[in-house]
């Protein structure tokens, strides 16, 4: 029997936290198509919040004021702009101001090519907030370590996950080279295409490390990696929002700033995320993960376009 | 329609204890006084950031917290001092918050709007500043602990569009919760006439509500909402006229307000031969204020 996937993983910790912890999940459409992608199970402790998303987070953080450390369901991205006024103005700053918590676990979730307003990764707007945690986990590892670390703070948790690696069974290992021609770093479902990206150029002779992201804030790197980053000549970082004030560059600016050294960044382009194919501007997949390597290693840094 | 007497209870006064009349007094009087002191210490620049000075609106927190107790998770306006003070916070935490001293009772960091305070049985939940944002919280709030709250809101506020989703998921979930419009006609500067045709407590009776609309009279305030909360087990909602007598930041007024529902519960009083009581009642607050806006302390305690 193989590993449980991230999915399995989601939905048992939600039904440890409602049957046994007297938790909440709180969303819209939370119990109907799909129950969130398999992620919700059926029990008690799930409420629908079918209004607008101001009032809906309003109501989930009321329930957080209270100690229920509710999970909040946001079934796409982009909805955080609707939801955002009541995490980002009252739960995530009502500890600093009153020394008044409310823990909310916002699963906020990304997808992929259907259209302008679901597509997005935002997850970089709560990174610029005080008052967050956010992290990104793909595994079932990293999801346990992300709802502990929840459970042993008070702080609001934005967990960014993307539909792409519910199925994901595996645990991701960082690949560390000592002098390589390029260190990828990598956010989110980007990484399982990162990781692809350097199995590929490890067949080419391209040395190359990688390494997995997942705490975004607060950022930290082991000093173990630091050395790793140190010694390559190149470093990108890779993420699955718009590159343009994204999170890959804030990342690149913190590992820039400990090795003090240039690094490159790959995220979506500054173009609205369109629905139909040849314009949907997905995050980057391996090919372009290659493709901004093989243009880096040859000096060329300047075009988006590679 | 914006009169004094407005849906008021003629008997009410009558009816209530001098007691409990008294202690209504006492709430008004000392809010009253607090702010008059806020006044004077913006003016001398003692106090520097911005206020939302309670002024006039004093009954509403005065009557309710009088006829509830302090019992319940309570979530406040923007323009909360009065409230903060009815419910028994302490005087030196508002005003060492306004100062934005360390003492304060957010450590100077919340300042006026956003007043909190959770002690000796008082939880009372601020505001962020973003209007109306506190009615999805308390009923979130009260879902999650199904404990009685109170929810305070200005008519601005009330014409969010979050609020109706809100008060429809209380109604669905039937929760305990008393949702007070303290309504001053202005939203800023702009009356209610220029911004909407409809009346809120007729939107409230269509969700099923038992729905107040009514002038700031304490005594009726008092009345109703002891006779509501016997006969519901969902929420209430009041919209309870009143004036704001100075700006809606600052100290400084446009002389707009209707009527001083203050000086009308002293006249009242003062009718019912209470005089001798309010004099006592005066000066015992007057004393606590004198040390409370004491100058030289003022000065010492922002020289640290």
């Amino acid at each position: 029997m193989g590993q449980k996937n991230l999915a399995t993983t989601i939905k048992e910790i939600t039904r440890n936290h409602l049957e046994n912890c007297n938790g909440l999940l709180l969303g819209q459409s939370i119990s109907a198509v799909g129950w969130v992608n398999n992620t919700v199970p059926d029990c008690k402790g799930i409420v629908e919040l079918p209004m607008t998303d101001v009032a809906g987070a309003g109501i989930a953080v009321g329930t957080a004021i209270v100690g229920r450390r509710p999970i909040f369901v946001i079934r796409f991205q982009d909805f955080l702009i609707l939801n955002g006024s009541q995490l980002i103005f009252y739960a995530a700053k009502v500890k600093e101001l009153h020394n008044q918590p409310a823990p909310i676990f916002i699963r906020a979730i990304g997808t992929e090519g259907i259209g302008p307003c679901h597509s997005g990764n935002l997850h970089n707007i709560f990174m610029h907030f005080p008052g967050f945690n956010v992290f990104a986990p793909i595994t079932s590892k990293e999801y346990e370590q992300t709802w502990d670390a929840f459970m042993n703070d008070n702080k609001p948790m934005m967990c960014s996950e993307h539909r792409d690696t519910f199925t994901n069974c595996e645990e991701i290992e960082d690949i560390l080279v000592e002098d390589a021609e390029i260190t990828v770093c990598a956010i989110s479902v980007t990484r399982l295409e990162a990781q692809q990206a350097v199995k590929t150029l490890h067949g080419e002779n391209v040395k190359c490390s990688f390494v997995n992201i997942f705490k975004l804030k607060p950022f930290s790197l082991k000093e173990e990696i630091v050395d790793i980053i140190k010694s390559s000549k190149h470093i990108l970082v890779v993420d699955t929002g718009h590159e343009i004030s994204g999170a890959a560059q804030a990342i690149a600016y913190e590992i820039g700033k400990k090795i003090n050294k240039f690094v490159h960044i790959l995220g979506v382009e500054d173009k609205t995320k369109c629905i139909c194919e040849p314009y949907q501007n997905r995050y980057p997949d391996s090919e372009k993960i290659i493709t901004k390597i093989n243009n880096i290693i040859k000096g060329d840094y300047t075009c988006q376009k590679e | 329609m914006r009169l004094s007497n407005f849906g008021v209870l003629e008997e009410a006064i009558n009816n209530i204890d001098n007691t409990i009349k008294l202690n209504i007094y006492k709430k008004m009087y000392r809010s009253r006084k607090f702010e008059e002191g806020v006044i004077e210490s913006v003016e001398c620049k003692q106090i520097k950031s911005a206020v939302y000075l309670s002024i006039g609106q004093e009954s509403i927190a005065a009557a309710i917290i009088e006829a509830l107790g302090n019992k319940h998770y309570v979530f406040t306006q923007h323009r909360c001092h009065s409230t903060f003070l009815s419910l028994g916070g302490n005087i030196l935490k508002i005003r060492d918050e306004l100062l934005g001293l360390p003492t304060g009772s957010s450590n100077g960091k919340g300042g006026s709007n956003c007043l909190q305070i959770h002690e000796n049985g008082i939880n009372m939940f601020g505001h962020h500043g973003f209007i109306g944002e506190n009615l999805p919280q308390a009923v979130g709030a009260c879902f999650g602990s199904n404990k009685p709250t109170l929810c305070f809101l200005g008519d601005g506020a009330i014409e969010e569009d979050y609020i109706y989703p809100s008060i429809g998921f209380a109604v669905t979930h039937k929760l305990p919760i008393i949702i007070i419009c303290e309504d001053n006609d202005l939203s800023i500067l702009t009356k209610t006439e220029d911004r909407r045709s409809w009346d809120v407590s007729e939107v409230m009776k269509s969700f099923g509500i038992p729905s107040v609309n009514m002038a700031d009279d304490p005594w009726s305030i008092y009345e109703k909402i002891s006779g509501l909360f016997a006969n519901t087990d969902g929420p209430i909602f009041l919209n309870i006229k009143t004036c704001r007598i100075k700006w809606h930041a600052g100290i400084g007024a446009d002389k707009m307000h209707e009527w001083d529902r203050f000086s009308i519960v002293k006249e009242e009083l003062l009718s019912l031969g209470l005089g001798s009581q309010l004099t006592v009642i005066e000066e015992e607050v007057n004393k606590e204020m004198d040390i409370v806006w004491d100058k030289k302390t003022l000065q010492q305690l922002l020289k640290k």
